[in-house]
């Protein structure tokens, strides 16, 4: 029969609307307002998962986002989703969930032997099981361990969904809508202060949704949903349900994730699935209500057993009977609620166990008024069963050796008392104290500007919660500026009061061993605390990490406090000078999309195009990225064209006749003022203030350590106005390094600047032929004589406006042309047409690199952080008679001295073989995989059809001193071996007459 | 997440700026002597608690600012522009 664990009325569900679902294959009817465990639970499924370690047969154990053991696999295909918690997913139509950590079957899982090896498998088993030999730890633990431990898999297809991120600034932030919440938001919201409240749940409500309580005169829900909807109707709140607060950082930044379409098969179209939100508000009330703690006892993980508070809200919240006949377990007050709330259910409520040997008199009676059995001083030592609970031994607690008492059951509803949700409070820098009345953790000293509302603050009497949100909500307001009248808060029907008394362990029947479950996640016993403690690891952070209790998904929530009891009998101490470890964010587990937002894909950094990316690209040529840049890197001719055959036709192009590329990445920022000469001076290692208007001059930038930073030309395009040039990797570090300098070194130099790099585009035309080329299209005089090597000068292109600067990069007679970007792309089509008649070619960044290398000229891979100028051949630019950044520590002695790495040039002594980069250098015809010292390596490298061989430049320990040695060229990873000879690093035209032609 | 007052923006996330480094170091003079260069460009102090250092509001006005900060609580207690003799022109920017 279908759903047959239904009360016949009652709950928040939608009984008209039959929702069918699968679990492990199997179809099953729910009901609208269900969550996946209260739908299973309505057919009668309490088996839902295997155990991390032991593979024991696990139930739904709460109702909520603490649980620890009913974690599935959600959806499948790119939407599965594993470790969900079966609690907290709202049913939806056609919704498929399979249960993890079992094989072959839920029902029959071989790795269940696990339960009869745990010995081996104690406190700290990862550092004492595995330890040797080595060669096992790939071969034999590694698979081993990751077959038979983790939970479910990822989906192995991209997320199909989106994500967004939003920011929200309010007056009173309100984490939580139960009682207190809504009471704090109603009141805050009251003095027209900006609120947002903001709840996990589909609804707002809370505790009152699945208790039984009564509010001016009202049904706790009804109470919750008309305040809700009061706060709904109000401009200035903002109401968030499905939204968990997950984080509290500093500066009172909240981060929240919105389940927008979870609660759906799929997201409708335009919505994303989850938003994350960051919260800025003036005041934070945490709401956070309690969590219930599991008592400890023999068996307690079987299926069958849940918490008291989980059992009444499928009762009273989703019209679901969790057993037939039940057993309530429990050292304090609260739990007779369930037996109540259970046996008006029509549950057949068994028998009341309470530690206590004089429990609560009021409830007591009224207990006996229902016919429920009472046995008190008394506990469940042990339960038993195979998958499902099927009786428990009652043993006494009062030091009494009577034999135990056996009671059958199919569910058993325990409670060891509540902690409030301190979480939040600990995230924000705060550390709770412990309350020996409630024998938990309470918020401590506020850090941030928060506050602790109800439960969450230890209070746990109705009226308490709504009195505290009260008076919160009215104070932050209050504090964030605004000010309203005193209103008094609802009024709760008085429930009685809660006591408990302390019930850590429940004593075995017959002090037998049994394995009494802190952590049921990560499958932690109380025995693994007390080992844990005899071994050693006694404090609280050394117990949770050997033996990973609270270190699962959950973290913890249900059985963090029962562990730090537990080791503080061990201990002999009280419970606080054991105390608490740290909370972290994200209070429940959070989907990695959600933290990457739009951030994802081809989205995941901007991309940079030059103006000639779109000719670039009609091309065909193959891009490389440079920072953010898309370059071209090479421009195949015909299918199956390399790389190889491209820089190299592109290379002869440009050195036999004249070639076009692109440099417009290169950072470009425009200094003016009459201190520019000045600031010039000092970036640079070499001289500014005599540089004349109209010509350009390379500089070295380095850093106060004396390492170059950075290097480029700058020109002087007028008395007090420069245009430098930068690496296209530190375009944005050098104006940043510029700025820093000016603002907090030098604000006296009247000096201005900024970036200019997307405002121009830069074209270099580079080849013997360029001269000729530009003389087609260039309005000035190019000649050697009227626009020497280093000459800059304003021009037009045509009829477009240009600056033409005599440089070379290539070591040929070269020009560059920078225009306005947006003719770019006209000055590019322009030179190419004038190039037409005379086969003028283009080049990508792979012949650009192979012309630098066969020039000698430095780049990134020699300017590494590591080289001094006078590592890179360089120190004679150097003016030594001024200050300019990084002189002083460049004189250090060490690095004056010997043995350090300088670069050179390498030629490859093997015919047909280039060399590699990372290659080390060592002493000739030492055996691969001998010892022998490094002394450099090799840093760029190419084939240069020049030469007709690979070269590269290198850096060698006293390299240039070493011209014409012979060493190897070692790579051992491939077994890579190759003889070279060190060599001046230009390798063409060293005196520089090319370019200078 | 830290929020920072920039001097001319107001009150900004910490992602809009980029740490600057120890604003308690003073550049030596051109003449100083070889290790009082060292020292600046190498040893700083690492306290627990109040400090000045310097941010960058690198994705907003592109000021450099010292903040003053508790490097256990982060607790920002004022900024201010790196030199309080900026000039004119870059105050406008």
């Amino acid at each position: 029969m279908a759903q047959q664990f239904r009360t016949s009325s009652g709950g928040h569900i939608d009984r008209g609307r039959v929702i069918s679902f699968t679990f492990d294959g199997k179809s099953y009817q729910g009901y609208e307002g269900d969550t996946l465990a209260s739908a299973l639970l309505a057919n009668g499924v309490h088996l839902v998962g295997r155990s991390f370690k032991y593979h024991r047969p696990r139930g739904i154990q709460t109702a909520g986002s603490e649980e620890p053991n009913a974690i599935v696999e959600l959806r499948s295909g790119p939407r599965k989703e594993p470790n969900t918690r079966a609690t907290t997913i709202e049913l939806f139509d056609g919704l498929v969930a399979n249960s993890q950590n079992r094989w072959p079957s839920l029902d029959f899982d071989v790795m269940a032997i696990n339960n009869l090896f745990s010995p081996l498998l104690s406190a700290g088993f990862y550092y004492k099981t595995f330890m040797w030999p080595a060669s096992f730890w790939t071969n034999v633990y590694e698979h081993v361990i990751r077959r038979a431990a983790g939970l479910g898999t990822a989906a192995t297809e991209p997320d199909p969904d989106h994500y967004e991120q939003c920011h929200e600034h309010c007056d009173v932030l309100v984490v939580g809508a139960g009682p207190a919440g809504l009471s704090a938001a109603l009141a805050a919201a009251r003095t027209d202060a900006r609120v947002i409240i903001v709840d996990e749940h589909p609804t707002l409500g809370g505790s009152l949704n699945r208790d039984n309580y009564t509010i001016d005169g009202k049904h706790g829900s009804e109470w919750a949903a008309e305040t809700a909807a009061e706060l709904a109707a109000m401009d200035n709140v903002h109401v968030f349900s499905r939204t968990t607060v997950f984080g509290y950082y500093d500066h009172n930044v909240i981060g929240a994730v919105e389940k927008v379409s979870d609660h759906l098969p799929v997201p409708p179209a335009g919505h994303p699935r989850q938003r994350m939100w960051l919260f800025y508000p003036q005041r934070v009330i945490l709401a956070t209500g309690a969590t219930e703690r599991p008592l400890v006892f023999g068996n307690n993980d079987k299926p069958g057993i849940m918490l008291a508070s989980a059992a009444r809200s499928y009762v009273n919240a989703y019209g679901v009977k969790p057993g037939k006949r039940v057993i309530v377990a429990t050292n304090n007050n609260d739990a007779y609620r369930t037996a109540i709330d259970l046996h008006r259910a029509g549950i057949f409520v068994t028998a009341v166990v309470d530690s206590r040997a004089h429990p609560d008199a009021p409830l007591a009676d009224e207990l006996k008024k229902l016919s429920i059995r009472l046995l008190t001083g008394s506990a469940v030592g042990a339960a038993e069963g195979g998958k499902r609970v099927k009786y428990a031994q009652i043993v006494t607690t009062q030091g009494d050796t009577l034999d135990p008492v056996r009671i059958d059951c199919d569910l058993i509803a325990c409670s060891g008392g509540w902690n409030p949700n301190v979480h939040l409070h600990s995230q924000s820098g705060a550390k709770p104290v412990y309350d020996d009345s409630i024998l938990s953790f309470v918020p401590g000293e506020s850090r941030q500007a928060e506050v602790s509302a109800g439960a969450a603050n230890g209070s746990f009497a109705l009226q308490d919660c709504l009195d505290q949100g009260n008076a919160a909500g009215a104070e932050g307001a209050n504090m964030a500026g605004f000010e309203g009248k005193e209103v008094k808060a609802a009024k709760a029907e008085d429930e009685g009061v809660y006591a408990l008394e302390a019930l850590w362990i429940a004593p075995t029947p017959y002090n037998k061993s049994y394995k009494q479950f802190i952590d049921q996640q990560n499958d932690v016993k109380a025995s693994d605390v007390e080992l844990a403690s005899q071994e050693g690891y006694d404090s609280v952070e050394l117990l949770k990490r050997y033996t990973t209790q609270g270190m699962a998904t959950d973290q913890g929530k249900t059985s963090n406090v029962n562990a730090l009891a537990i080791l503080a009998c061990q201990r002999g101490e009280p419970i606080p000078q054991v105390g608490i470890t740290t909370f972290r964010p994200p209070y429940v587990p959070v989907a990695m999309g959600v933290f990457a937002g739009h951030t994802v894909g081809n989205d995941f950094m901007p991309v940079r195009r030059t103006a000639i990316h779109d000719w670039n690209e009609k091309q065909g040529a193959v891009f490389i990225e440079a920072g953010l840049w898309l370059r071209a890197r090479y421009f195949p001719q015909y299918p199956g064209d390399t790389l190889y055959n491209c820089y190299v036709r592109e290379t002869e192009a440009t050195r036999n006749n004249v070639a076009l590329v692109d440099v417009t990445t290169l950072g470009k920022i425009d200094i003016q003022g009459p201190d520019a000469p000045e600031f010039l001076n000092r970036l640079y290692i070499n001289n500014w203030l005599k540089l004349p208007v109209g010509k350009a001059r390379y500089g070295i930038m380095l850093r106060e350590d004396g390492m170059v930073y950075d290097d480029g030309t700058t020109s002087r395009l007028g008395e007090n106005h420069f245009f430098m040039t930068t690496t296209t990797a530190n375009a944005a570090g050098v104006l940043a390094h510029m700025e820093q300098y000016h603002q907090t070194e030098w604000p006296d130099l009247d000096v201005v600047f900024c970036s200019v790099t997307e405002q121009w585009t830069g074209i270099a035309v580079a080849g013997p032929n360029s001269r000729k080329l530009l003389e087609k299209v260039i309005d000035i005089d190019v000649s050697n004589e009227a626009f020497p090597f280093m000459a800059v000068g304003e021009c037009k292109l045509n009829n477009i406006t240009a600056r033409l600067f005599r440089i070379s990069f290539s070591g040929e007679l070269a020009y560059e042309v920078n225009v306005p970007a947006d003719y770019g792309e006209q000055a590019w089509l322009d030179l190419l047409e004038a190039g037409k008649e005379m086969g003028v070619g283009v080049y990508g960044t792979e012949a650009l690199g192979t012309m630098r290398i066969e020039k000698g000229h430095v780049a990134g891979s020699e300017l590494d952080g590591r080289t001094t100028a006078r590592d890179i051949g360089l120190e004679g630019m150097a003016n030594r008679a001024k200050h300019f950044i990084g002189k002083h520590c460049s004189e250090r002695p060490a690095l004056l001295g010997d043995g350090r790495l300088q670069v050179v040039g390498l030629k490859s002594l093997v015919p047909g073989r280039n060399l590699r980069i990372g290659a080390h250098l060592v002493d000739p015809d030492k055996r691969l995989g001998s010892v022998s010292q490094s002394q450099g390596h090799i840093s760029a490298t190419t084939y240069s059809p020049q030469l007709d061989c690979g070269i590269a430049l290198g850096l060698l320990m006293d390299g240039a001193s070493r011209h014409g040695e012979q060493l190897d060229a070692v790579f051992p990873l491939d077994d890579e071996k190759l003889r070279v000879e060190v060599c001046h690093p230009v390798f063409i035209d060293p005196e520089g007459e090319l370019v200078r032609a | 997440m830290l929020r920072i007052e920039c001097p001319w923006c107001g009150v900004r996330n910490e992602d809009e700026f980029s740490y600057g480094g120890d604003a308690t170091v003073e550049r030596p003079a051109d003449d100083a002597s070889q290790d009082d260069w060292y020292h600046y460009a190498y040893t700083r102090d690492n306290p627990a608690g109040p400090h000045r250092e310097y941010w960058h509001h690198v994705n907003g006005c592109r000021a450099w600012i010292v903040v003053e900060r508790d490097t256990v609580t982060h607790e920002v207690f004022s900024t201010a522009p790196a030199s309080p003799n900026l000039p004119a022109g870059n105050r406008e920017g």
